[in-house]
């Protein structure tokens, strides 16, 4: 990538123009930052699917008009800090608990719609039980889970989505899956179990599977709305700086290993 | 109105007694010598109140079901017996980060481990000391009847939302379990307004309410804390409570809470059927703990034994608020056995007024 950055004094002179005589005027806008999502600098890495996944759900809020309805739950690990950037009420859970913590918020306030974001390592390892749980009483949330194959905000070590033979800090020689295990593919898992209704995988590695994504939150919000059961959309992403990747080398290796061991698709559809 | 009597059983009576509060949501785990709770409401509170009663996966969802359900602003509890009580408190922690009102109520039995399914007071340094990781503290009621058991559950909500903070009634497989008369309160409406901090959906007026409990700035996270003490020490200016029985003339003073200072008045009988002049100082709550009141009394009576059912947790107490004016000595049974009076009062012969005389 060999994009021109501006300079300051580019920069300036850009703002000015754009405060003199805009060029960009409501009609003919195209893209923009949607209310529900803060006009403020992510934390994230360059690259990273986050700001991705939360743009999308932000979206979806606004395009159906439910920021007043909407309660999130964070979790522990890189998006602990999400409620940082979704103007919604949001309540930050322990590690691994946040599909608990979900179920309080819904069962006492069954009408509004929550959501929980949670990474591989919360949601697949120590909140397993959490989610399995969850998931078989039907808890009437969205699960937003992001898998990026490795723990990030502690620094690379190895998750139980790691794949085999993939290097991390606690698997420097490689994910050894006779000594610990084969990767968990928590979504295939509970979509056998009757309270989930709709199951999903999909990604942010390019524009259409973005769009894909943002289609399967959008739905699961739907479906809440109709008390069908728990749905749960898994987000393949990268995560360049433990992956110790560039962002275009870390979709390349995504495409390349993570998506043939995780397939995307619809997992469980519903059946009506 | 007429007042409504009836004998129950003191898990039973503390179910009751949160239906006619008005709590919103109950998420408990079976655990003996508390089940009693769960099953009561399972049976009847959905019907009558409507209130959320649900069984969780374990004590660690119950607890993180309390904090979700709590974040709202909503009455909620939990209950649990003490290796329950252990698994929930990472959550207390956050309960109390967060500032959360809710009510908790921990029926005791022997530990350690597994230990026993029989009464016990080994939680005591648990309770009231933190628990959790962090600086926190749980106001910490300590029921002696199955009415106390009633009447803490109303009281322990109205100081959970006085103060945003978790309240836990510190009870025991005794208390839980034996029958008693009681008075049951009126039954009180559940609640329908909204907290203003509440994390109930952002409406168009307000800032967008989050409950988290987390700080990346040290600085911010010392004011933090700084903020939770100085609420604590408004706490243990403004509720510390305890009962003093036959003080006023004591030459000797029993120090128990709970069951175990009911089994300590039968004691304090005994030796004034012997002429020997004993008192009970009762802690009723735990936490804020009445080290004022009882230091005060140090200094007119002879000598102090504390009774426990353990090694002698509440001893550590005891001794910071007599503060070395008397001797104090310690009596305590473990693993689920329950002190005779008799066995106190030999004790305290022996240990105290033996040497004194």
């Amino acid at each position: 990538m060999n994009e021109k950055t501006m300079t300051a004094e580019e920069d300036l002179r850009f703002e000015q123009m754009l405060a003199e005589e805009s060029v960009c005027t409501k009609e003919n806008i195209v893209f923009d930052r949607t209310d529900t999502l803060i006009d403020t600098n992510m934390h994230y890495c360059p690259g990273c699917g986050h700001g991705v996944a939360h743009r999308l759900i932000a979206e979806v809020i606004d395009e159906l008009d439910i920021q007043k309805d909407t309660i999130g739950v964070a979790p522990v690990g890189c998006s602990v800090l999400a409620y940082n950037y979704l103007n919604i009420d949001m309540n930050g859970a322990a590690h691994g608990r946040a599909a608990a913590v979900a179920t309080g918020i819904k069962r006492v306030l069954p009408e509004k719609y929550v959501f929980t974001y949670q990474g591989d390592g919360d949601l697949a390892a120590i909140g397993t039980g959490e989610t399995i749980h969850a998931c078989n009483r039907g808890e009437n949330f969205l699960i937003v889970f992001i898998n990026n194959g490795i723990y990030g905000m502690t620094g690379g070590q190895m998750a139980p989505t790691t794949l085999p033979g993939m290097k991390s800090t606690t698997s420097p020689e490689g994910r050894d899956i006779v000594t610990m295990g084969s990767p968990l593919k928590i979504t295939e898992l509970i979509a056998q179990l009757p309270g989930t209704y709709y199951v999903t995988r999909t990604a942010v590695n390019s524009p259409v599977n973005v769009r894909k994504a943002k289609a399967a939150i959008k739905k699961s919000f739907e479906y809440q709305k109709l008390n069908k059961g728990t749905c749960l959309v898994e987000i393949v992403t990268n995560c360049p700086s433990n992956w110790k990747m560039n962002p275009v080398e870390s979709n390349k290796w995504l495409e390349d290993n993570m998506l043939p061991f995780y397939p995307l698709g619809d997992i469980k559809k519903p059946s009506n | 109105m007429k007042k409504e009597f009836r004998l129950m059983k003191g898990n039973e009576a503390l179910a009751e007694a949160a239906i006619r509060a008005g709590c919103d949501a109950y998420f408990g785990y079976p655990i003996t010598p508390q089940s009693e709770v769960l099953e009561y409401l399972s049976g009847e509170a959905a019907k009558r109140t409507g209130m959320v009663v649900l069984q969780a996966e374990s004590e660690i969802a119950s607890i993180n079901m309390v904090y979700g359900a709590a974040g709202t602003g909503k009455r909620v509890m939990t209950s649990s017996s003490s290796p329950g009580m252990s698994l929930m408190q990472e959550g207390i922690s956050y309960i109390a980060c967060g500032e959360l009102p809710c009510l908790l109520v921990n029926v005791q039995r022997g530990g350690p481990g597994l230990g026993t399914i029989q009464p016990g007071q080994a939680d005591y340094l648990q309770a009231v000391k933190g628990g959790g990781h962090g600086d926190y503290k749980v106001i910490t009621l300590a029921p002696s009847t199955v009415q106390e058991m009633v009447d803490f559950v109303g009281e322990g909500f109205e100081l959970a939302y006085k103060y945003r903070n978790p309240v836990l009634i510190l009870t025991d497989g005794a208390l839980g379990q034996m029958m008693e008369k009681v008075l049951l309160p009126e039954l009180r409406p559940r609640k329908t307004e909204f907290e203003p901090w509440g994390s109930t959906g952002k409406t168009p007026d307000r800032e967008r309410n989050v409950i988290y409990t987390l700080s990346l700035q040290p600085d911010v996270m010392e004011q933090w804390n700084q903020r939770l003490q100085a609420k604590y020490r408004i706490i243990e200016e403004n509720e510390t409570r305890c009962e003093l029985i036959d003080c006023e003339d004591a030459d000797y003073i029993l120090v128990a809470y709970g069951l175990v200072a009911r089994i300590c008045q039968k004691a304090a009988h005994i030796a004034r059927d012997k002429g020997i002049k004993v008192g009970v100082f009762r802690p009723i709550t735990v936490y804020p703990y009445p080290y004022a009141e009882l230091n005060k009394i140090a200094d007119k009576v002879k000598g102090f034994m504390t009774v426990e059912m353990n090694a002698g947790q509440m001893l550590e107490d005891v001794r910071l608020a007599v503060n070395g004016k008397k001797p104090i000595e310690f009596y305590g049974r473990q693993g689920g056995m329950i002190p005779s009076p008799e066995d106190i009062f030999h004790k305290l012969e022996e240990k105290i007024i033996g040497e004194l005389v």
